[in-house]
């Protein structure tokens, strides 16, 4: 193995509350995409952050090229030729690409005067582009005109101009699409056959086996294991981030296969839909995946089944019976369940109690003439709590206190108890740590088995293909198409949420 | 729970920077008089802090009380028999609130701006019904001396005054009572309490629960204009006589004062009876301690503000502080 270009050593750093890095050693060499892999909370970002000079560590050092170094702030840092790639990008959005590329380290003429000598910097700014996969026009183009595909490259660019070394890439594809994501990983190919070192952090596991030499997974602060390419694999990630084994991360322990019809969606309009009416089913029993880029209309849709949009036309039929829905009451009624996607706005009163959040859309059960029954309500906490097995000291404990994880088990809670026919769950497991992420897919698992109709929107590939029966793809308002549990896998997705065709 | 606390210790301090001043201002005629007051101003504060605990807001509730005063007079005047007033009035008030609330949820308004016209539409409305005259409760009992028995039962009952106006007893102390007593039912212990709360919180989250959310904000307008028409009629029987341009002029800050003074956020989703009963109290004791103070009537306004300024600022701090031990 040559000399690393940069070594951490035993890096240790302590946050109030929280020991984010607990000893964590790793090497990069020169030219290498390193992976570093984890769930949210697990050190990959401090990690990161005490590379580029942002953090100072506890206790450990850092090395690059064999000598002992220490970085006082990001600035030296780059200097050293390590650079981080935001998640929010850092660019001056006003400014052109070329005043963006050079700025803070323009090149100057005339001494004193400090002309700008944009000739020069033109010419390097366009060799850069190119070394990016940019158009060289672009030079001239306001940075904030650009995709944000685009302005990551743009921040690679300028990385390139300060003779970066080492590339820290924090989850560089979460706001691409797909065709911008196929030209970041050309252009990672290309930095690292010109020797360039990458840091790469990712939770998305298809990406770190496309691109990464070798992948490091951090749990809770500490380094579980390391992984060349030949094991980087779904099973091996899953295992050590998680702790547990990918067969039981995505279980299929209590379907029993599909039954009938819940839900018959026939030519359905709504307002602020496409023109062409749309139609779905969902059978008891199956867990009905929905795939779809964003802003592809699947959030759109489940709102008009429950009632949030109004519904322009179109049938919605359940278990045979017409139902008209006007407002999420009626679908509640009907028993038509949403988990949305935005937990903290609309799932939760963040503010108020969990034994609040509970009974909410439980009051007729434990009321009567609108008075509230006390042990009702003390019940239907207790039995939601232990059910979900939800980590609250008690039901009077503020729903904004907990974890990601245990506040969408609370979210799963409201319905639980009214026994739903239709769950429609809208990217259940965004922000939930992994722990919390295996509970709610054996809990799904477990309702579909009840001969719950369950209609899944997700963003998540792994979660698509790891749990759906049967899965239906967005595109542009329209559903692309349907995809049987055997035709489901990543590139048919991938096609049909494009545009491609079946 | 703090909040109750804090201005406990508010009222309890005021009492005894009373009693400093003058002993003789502890005596029961004085209490019995602040009391009235307090009782008064509650019964409005109660009203406002529904709307607000659902997240709502009434800027109209001086001018209510003018309309309904004015209006409860005026159907005297024309023949109505005064408990069949009474009752219109109060129905009034009801209808009022019903309109801001439909004026809010289906027009999607903000509340701020609907009672904001609605302030300015009531008072004019009041002068309107009584070409800008005062409206005299003596000489309308001149002119219908049947009606006197049952004026004098509800002014004795409603707001303990007697014919001559002595006050025999704090009655609109007594009436905030029930009326606190009725609402902190509704609000701990019933569906309706409940909603109010979660709509107050988020909006969209109770909507997405099922929550009928318009129809709970319409019910909260409704009891909130009710009580500032009650508070109109109390106005009535208590002052024997009110102008129609000047009658309730501001009780919407002062009630909304006491609300927050109790605990009621402005931003919605909390407050209780409770509190509310004990912020509202406030107000009504400062006024009579500026009074036996001997400070210029005209520095009155002043040390109100500072006095609520330095009571929230030094409630926000604790608060502040508390919530920085527990994340800390």
């Amino acid at each position: 193995m040559p000399i690393p270009l940069i070594e951490a050593m035993a890096i240790r750093k302590q946050f109030p509350g929280v020991l984010a890095l607990d000893g964590v050693s790793c090497a990069i060499v020169p030219g290498e995409v390193l992976a570093i892999v984890g769930e949210n909370g697990a050190g990959k970002s401090t990690l990161m952050k005490v590379i580029a000079g942002i953090y100072t560590p506890d206790a450990g050092e850092l090395r690059m090229n064999g000598q002992p170094i220490r970085f006082d702030g990001p600035a030296g840092a780059m200097e050293a030729g390590i650079f981080l790639i935001h998640q929010e990008l850092s660019l001056a959005e006003n400014l052109s690409v070329l005043d963006n590329l050079f700025l803070g380290r323009e090149r100057t003429k005339f001494g004193f005067l400090r002309l700008l000598d944009r000739t020069s910097m033109a010419a390097t700014g366009r060799d850069v582009l190119v070394r990016v996969g940019l158009p060289k026009e672009l030079l001239h183009v306001e940075v904030g005109t650009l995709p944000p595909g685009q302005k990551q490259l743009v921040e690679i660019a300028r990385a390139l101009i300060n003779d970066a070394k080492a590339i820290i890439m924090d989850e560089p594809t979460s706001s691409l699409t797909q065709k911008e994501t196929d030209t970041l990983y050309g252009v990672i190919d290309a930095l690292k056959s010109s020797g360039v070192s990458i840091l790469y952090i990712s939770h998305r596991l298809a990406e770190i086996k496309r691109c990464a030499d070798r992948a490091i997974v951090l749990r809770d602060g500490k380094l579980t294991a390391e992984l060349p390419k030949a094991e980087i694999n779904h099973a091996n990630l899953v295992r050590y981030m998680v702790g547990r084994d990918l067969k039981q991360f995505f279980p299929r322990d209590h379907r029993k296969g599909a039954g009938e019809t819940v839900l018959k969606i026939r030519d359905l309009r709504f307002a602020g839909g496409p023109g062409s009416g749309i139609s779905l089913d969902v059978r008891a029993g199956e867990i009905l995946g929905m795939a779809g880029l964003v802003g592809a209309g699947r959030t759109e849709l489940s709102e008009a089944i429950f009632g949030i949009r109004t519904i322009t036309g179109g049938t919605i039929q359940l278990a045979g019976q017409s139902v008209p829905i006007r407002t999420p009451r009626d679908a509640i009624d009907a028993g038509i369940y949403l988990v949305p996607e935005d937990r903290k706005l609309n799932g939760l009163i963040v503010d108020a109690t969990v034994g609040e959040n509970l009974s909410l859309p439980n009051i007729g059960r434990i009321s009567r003439y609108s008075w509230l029954s006390r042990s009702g309500e003390t019940e239907l906490h207790r039995e939601s709590i232990q059910r979900l097995r939800v980590k609250t000291p008690n039901a009077r404990q503020t729903v904004g206190l907990l974890s990601g994880g245990n506040q969408q088990k609370v979210v799963f809670g409201k319905w639980l108890a009214r026994g739903p026919k239709l769950l429609i769950l809208d990217e259940p497991t965004r922000g939930v740590d992994v722990g919390a992420k295996a509970e709610i897919y054996g809990l799904i698992d477990e309702l579909a088995g009840q001969g719950v109709a369950i209609w899944m929107i997700t963003s998540d590939l792994e979660e698509l293909l790891g749990m759906s029966d049967r899965a239906v793809v967005m595109h542009e308002g329209r559903i692309a198409g349907e995809l049987t549990r055997e035709e489901l896998n990543e590139e048919a997705v991938m096609r049909l949420a494009t545009g491609g065709s079946e | 729970m703090n909040r109750i606390a804090g201005v406990l210790v508010l009222l309890v301090g005021l009492y005894a920077a009373l009693y400093a001043t003058r002993p003789s201002a502890l005596d029961s005629s004085n209490l019995i008089d602040v009391g009235n007051r307090q009782g008064f101003y509650g019964i409005m504060a109660i009203g406002v802090g529904v709307v607000m605990i659902a997240g709502g807001i009434d800027l109209s509730i001086g001018a209510v009380v003018a309309l309904a005063a004015t209006s409860f007079g005026v159907l005297l005047k024309n023949g109505v028999h005064p408990y069949s007033a009474f009752v219109i009035t109060l129905m009034g008030g009801t209808s009022i609130g019903f309109l801001h609330g439909i004026l809010v949820t289906k027009l999607r308004l903000q509340a701020f701006l609907i009672t904001l016209c609605g302030l300015f539409v009531y008072r004019g409305l009041a002068r309107l019904l009584t070409n800008d005259l005062q409206v005299g409760m003596n000489a309308i009992l001149r002119e219908k001396p049947s009606f006197v028995p049952s004026v004098d039962w509800l002014r004795f009952y409603l707001t303990g005054h007697e014919a001559d106006g002595k006050l025999a007893f704090p009655a609109m102390l007594v009436l905030l009572g029930v009326i606190a007593v009725v609402v902190g039912l509704i609000l701990q212990k019933t569906s309706y309490g409940r909603y109010w709360y979660a709509v107050g919180y988020s909006e969209q989250a109770a909507r997405y629960a099922g929550v009928n959310v318009d129809r709970q904000r319409i019910v909260t307008f409704m009891i909130g204009s009710t009580l500032a028409a009650l508070a109109g009629i109390l106005l009535l029987l208590k002052d024997s006589s009110v102008k129609p341009d000047n009658a309730g002029m501001a009780y919407e800050l002062e009630a909304i004062t006491g609300a927050v003074l109790g605990g009621v956020s402005l931003r919605g989703g909390s407050g209780t009876a409770l509190g509310i009963v004990l912020g509202a109290a406030v107000l009504p004791l400062l006024k009579n301690l500026i009074n036996f103070l001997e400070i210029p009537s005209a520095l009155e306004p002043v040390v109100i503000g500072t006095t609520l300024l330095l009571g929230t600022t030094v409630d926000e701090l604790l608060r502040k502080r508390s919530s920085a031990r527990k994340s800390g």
